[in-house]
């Protein structure tokens, strides 16, 4: 039992010390924003690492709202509500489903890539080499990732919000026989902006998540090159466990 | 000048430098030389500020800079250069990009100008027509001197070379060595050179300083380096490495 106690303590200790040492990078980063920003490598980031991320964001929220539809409609028909299932689906969708798995799908898809391109920049010592150079890794290397993620995290939110939407619009009118007005309407009845901006809201403090995290990891890469492999594995699993975490707080702000 | 006094590094509980005491002189070429894991790089990574000492007091000029943070330390340090070990250049650059770093990052130079400095410092370690190429499209000894240039674009008035000739061909090593005499002589600048080849530290060096396992045990002018009685110097002049690893080609 002693031993047991013992145990959960040094692994609270461990955890809290993780989250206060990101915290740290977090506020790290926002010192050095202030030094001569290097634009054009946000957007290099924001090209590198949204692009490829984007058909994996449609494929999740097409399949994910064509879902959700179905299961929602038949009960909704049942109980004579068919004409709120597009308000229904996009709130959902919105507030919810859309940002956590943008940010899921972000945290497999940026968050490993910038771990696994920071990672390898240690363990083959090229951050010494920048901090050699005179140049700050943080403001170097995370501070235009963390502004690629905040705009393009939500960017690719709203993407999927639409995709989702639309993937709902297609099960509702060819597998559940509402009509495609019925639909659209519904959505112009219930659905306000906040349903969406909030949603955004999150996303921005997502992308952050995953960038601090991601760098935090690569930055940290234990030497070697398995180093690269196991810093990309924790920073993606600590990135999901953060989102879902947060979004836990966020809709309880947000939402209440 | 550097000048390290009863500096001590471990890691963890391993000890890697007891009781360093070093004095560098501006304008001096100082060979160090030690067995593979003797705790030569870690000494360049302590005097550059990579990493602080356990204890003791490292100067450079009128700076201590044992406890400097990462701001004070890139003062310092825009007067330095390293040439790491393994290149470390940046893969996600091109070479000429590389070259260029310290220049874009710390000058307003126009574009011309920086091209121009660029391959006049590729030219110098011997190297034409990469600018445009990858680090990983290069063999090893070609990015070792493309590390070079990249150390001494900047102009800087201390460069740290570790192991600057190791797997290189004797040629290149030659001209390596001259490139490190002739900084010297254009620009004064001071050298500390990481060196695994007696021949090199004699040539490039007024002094040589040997590390064994973790200990200066020898600091002296190279002829009177190479007339020392210690065994372990001995044994290293004669061209043995005693360090506890095997030496890494
Ligand atoms: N970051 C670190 N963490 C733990 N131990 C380290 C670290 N860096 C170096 N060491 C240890 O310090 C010792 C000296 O390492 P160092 O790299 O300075 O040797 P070296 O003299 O440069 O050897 P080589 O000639 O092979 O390059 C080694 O035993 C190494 O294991
Ligand atoms: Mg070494």
């Amino acid at each position: 039992m002693e031993h047991f106690l013992e145990k959960l303590g040094s692994a609270v200790i461990k955890w809290l010390q993780y989250i206060g040492e990101v915290v740290l990078l977090f506020v790290e980063t926002l010192r050095q924003m202030k030094k001569p920003l290097r634009i054009h490598h946000m957007f290099a980031q924001m090209a590198h690492l949204g692009v490829d991320t984007l058909p994996i964001v449609g494929l999740t929220l097409l399949f994910t709202g064509m879902v959700m539809t179905l299961q929602v409609a038949h009960e909704f028909i049942r109980f004579g509500a068919q004409s709120t299932i597009g308000g229904v689906i996009t709130i959902a969708v919105g507030r919810e489903l859309g940002p956590v798995l943008v940010g899921v799908v972000a945290a497999g898809r940026v968050g490993a890539a910038i771990t696994a391109e920071i990672s390898t920049m240690k363990v083959t010592e090229q951050i010494d080499a920048l901090r050699v150079m005179a140049t700050n890794p943080v403001g170097y290397l995370v501070v235009p990732r963390m502004l690629a993620c905040m705009f393009m995290v939500p960017v690719l939110t709203i993407f999927g919000d639409f995709i989702g939407v639309v993937g709902g619009w297609f099960v509702a009118v060819f597998r559940s026989g509402i009509s495609s007005y019925l639909y659209w309407h519904s959505i112009t009845m219930f659905v306000e902006a906040y349903d969406i901006t909030g949603g955004l809201i999150k996303s921005v403090v997502f992308g952050i998540i995953i960038a601090v995290l991601g760098c935090y990891c690569g930055l940290k890469a234990p030497n070697g090159a398995e180093g690269v492999g196991l810093a990309t594995t924790r920073s993606v699993v600590s990135a999901i466990i953060m989102i879902f975490c947060a979004n836990c707080f966020l809709s309880l702000i947000l939402y209440q | 000048m550097i000048r390290l006094v009863d500096v001590n590094k471990s890691f963890g509980q391993k000890e890697v430098l007891r009781h360093i005491n070093l004095t560098i002189n501006d304008g001096e070429t100082l060979a160090l030389i030690g067995g593979s894991g003797s705790g030569k790089s870690t000494l360049l990574r302590l005097m550059i500020g990579l990493i602080q000492p356990t204890s003791g007091e490292i100067w450079i000029d009128d700076d201590e800079i044992s406890h400097y943070d990462e701001a004070q330390m890139d003062k310092v340090r825009v007067r330095m250069g390293m040439v790491f070990q393994y290149s470390a250049l940046f893969d996600s650059m091109t070479v000429g990009d590389n070259v260029a770093f310290g220049l874009r990052e710390h000058t307003d130079y126009d574009e011309e100008k920086i091209r121009s400095i660029v391959s006049e410092k590729l030219g110098l370690v011997g190297l034409t027509d990469v600018e445009d190429m990858m680090p990983n499209e290069l063999s090893g000894g070609m990015k070792k001197r493309v590390g070079l240039a990249r150390a001494i674009a900047f102009e800087p008035s201390t460069i740290f070379y570790d192991e600057p000739d190791s797997g290189l061909d004797p040629v290149t090593t030659e001209k390596i060595d001259e490139l490190i005499i002739s900084m010297q002589k254009r620009l004064n600048v001071t050298s500390i050179v990481v060196t695994h080849d007696m021949e090199t530290a004699c040539f490039v060096a007024d002094r040589i300083a040997m590390v064994y396992e973790g200990e200066l045990i020898a600091c002296a002018p190279v002829d009177e380096f190479r007339r020392m009685k210690d065994e372990r110097i001995r044994a290293f002049l004669r061209g043995l490495y005693i360090g506890d690893k095997e030496a890494e080609g």
